[in-house]
């Protein structure tokens, strides 16, 4: 089976400081890979390398594409990539207001990647955006509220609506549930993991929180300064760690 | 009556040669803003400097100018570029649509339809149609060179959203030959169908953001909609209380303390016009 993404040897430098380094792995279609690690360990860096953000100053990031199959992201074109991070890409920022348009409403903001992709029947945008406003467990009834009047798991929420409207192949997310109270980051948790499995996604969750991947990952990525520590089954990894950091962290003598 | 001190419409040579070069490139890219070295202007940017600069830059000791304001040739505004020009180019003046060859507007499209030879001048407040939406300029720059204009249907959107119609009323999104979306300055969406397939050439100035783009004669301009939503010219359903025209853009004019209230066309030539010969509307004296 062709990975849906193959990253292989990214490297990002800030200065002479390591961002993160020679990271490689395959994602298959459906899979959900976990990115943990203590803070400063490299795990956004890498995320950003990969969805696009920021350029890395080696490596390639291989994305099957529908139309051509396996491309290089890093070589193709800006409107190229900006495409793909419109229609077969979602992020989901940690925070909300990063990912939200805070001035517009919450139909809106569900409807901007649908109009972006050329939808201009207002009819059937407002319909598909309040299908999703239900899904993410939103009142239709707010749907022409700014997210400003939202609270913080409503936030999250209609940002999650926000990307995965358009029905993307592949999903990053940086701390999705960071930021939130406990109890809202549980339903918050068991509503992504619904989302991925009704939709068949296929993501990448950058977390502190081993809960969050033991719930949703498939497999694991353990970072420390920048470089792959240890990778495998999330089951595996977790219940019986081989590297002395990952033991640390399972221990939780470095959870944060 | 030419005041010596200046050169010919008050700006140096160099300076108009430059303004020439932005008004050529954007002719030859309809729609596109084109960055310019705006210069001080003795007047306030409130004043339509850009406007100013451009009609310095196409104006012939042979050509005869008419300003208007919101419609009318006689606010202080128009009536200020007006004299500016008389008096530093020495240029004829008129009021009579028909026989200007450049105009300078603000907020309006003259109800007589224009034609070739004619040079209209926008006076443009803020050129960047998706700025409200996303106001880091980087990126509106990166938008329009991408064609990611998915954010101006956001804007319609979120006005269907609010008004159950689209309540943009002035400097109404257009798209330009298929290709680049421009703000046609705040004239009244009804005049947006003037800005099509025009004879004459539209040109838009905005001095304090230094800009200028333009329309060339013949040019296809298209308002955004929706499908179920479609773009409407609307304009005050009554005839024009002077000349009782049925096809203008109205003012609603306050006619005495007592709150009495007209509708009369803000295109102040073409009512005299329509007057003069013998149109009555029902508040006519
Ligand atoms: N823009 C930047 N300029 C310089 N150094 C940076 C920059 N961004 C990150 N770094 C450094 O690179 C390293 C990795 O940072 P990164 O943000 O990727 O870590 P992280 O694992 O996401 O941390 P956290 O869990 O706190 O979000 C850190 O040492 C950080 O200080
Ligand atoms: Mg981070
Ligand atoms: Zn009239």
């Amino acid at each position: 089976m062709t990975p849906l993404l193959s990253v292989q040897g990214v490297t990002k430098r800030y200065g002479a400081h390591i961002g993160c380094a020679d990271v490689s792995f395959d994602l298959y279609p459906g899979e959900v890979m976990g990115i943990v690690g203590e803070s400063g360990s490299g795990k956004s860096t890498l995320l950003n390398c990969m969805a696009g953000h920021m350029a890395p100053d080696a490596g390639k990031v291989v994305f099957d594409t529908r139309t051509d199959g396996p491309r290089d992201t890093l070589t193709m074109s800006e409107p190229e990539r900006r495409m793909l991070g419109r229609t077969d890409w979602a992020f989901v920022h940690q925070h909300a207001r990063d990912g939200l348009r805070m001035g517009v409403s919450a139909g809106g903001n569900v409807g901007e990647r649908l109009m972006a992709v050329g939808a201009r029947h207002y009819g059937d945008i407002r319909a598909r955006a309040t299908d999703w406003l239900e899904r993410v467990e939103i009142a239709p009834g707010r749907i022409d509220d700014r997210p400003t009047t939202f609270s913080g798991g409503m936030q999250q929420r209609l940002q999650i609506a926000r990307n995965l409207v358009t029905g993307p192949r592949l999903v990053f997310m940086d701390e999705p549930t960071g930021g939130l109270d406990v109890s809202v980051q549980a339903r918050l948790l068991d509503l992504l993991r619904g989302l991925v499995r009704d939709m068949g996604l296929s993501a990448i969750i950058v977390t502190h929180d081993l809960a969050v991947v033991r719930l949703l990952a498939d497999r694991l990525m353990v970072m420390k300064s920048g470089h792959v520590v240890e990778a495998g089954l999330t089951d595996r990894v977790l219940d019986d760690p081989q590297h002395a950091y990952t033991q640390l962290l399972v221990s939780s003598v470095l959870q944060v | 009556m030419t005041d010596q001190a200046y050169n010919f419409a008050y700006l140096d040579e160099q300076t108009k040669r430059m303004i020439r070069r932005a008004i050529l490139k954007g002719l030859a890219i309809p729609g596109y803003q084109v960055p310019f070295a705006s210069r001080e202007m003795p007047m306030p940017y409130g004043w339509g400097t850009g406007g100013v600069q451009v009609s310095a830059a196409v104006l012939t000791p042979d050509d005869r100018f008419k300003v208007i304001d919101q419609g009318a040739d006689d606010t202080t505004n128009a009536v200020s570029i007006r004299s500016f020009f008389e008096r530093t180019a020495g240029v004829a003046t008129t009021t009579v649509t028909t026989e200007a060859t450049v105009i300078q507007t603000r907020h309006r499209i003259p109800e007589v339809p224009l034609a070739e030879g004619q040079i209209l001048v926008y006076q443009v407040p803020i050129p960047e149609p998706l700025r409200f939406l996303e106001p880091r300029e980087s990126e509106t720059r990166k938008m329009h060179s991408l064609e990611e204009y998915g954010l101006m249907h956001v804007k319609l959107y979120e006005d269907i959203a609010r008004h159950g119609h689209i309540a943009t009323s002035y400097a109404y999104p257009v798209k330009v030959e298929g290709r680049y979306v421009m703000d046609p300055s705040p004239i009244p969406k009804f005049d947006n169908p003037k800005l099509a397939d025009c004879p004459a050439i539209q040109l838009f100035g905005a001095g304090r953001e230094q800009r200028i783009y333009a329309l060339p004669p013949y040019t296809q301009v298209v308002s955004l909609d929706f499908e179920d939503h479609p773009f409407e010219a609307s304009r005050a359903d009554h005839p024009c209380g002077l000349c009782g025209a049925v096809d203008s853009y109205l003012d609603e004019v306050i006619t005495d303390d007592a709150g009495g209230r007209m509708f009369v066309c803000s295109d102040t030539d073409y009512c005299e016009t329509r007057q003069a010969a013998g149109h009555r509307g029902k508040d006519a004296a």
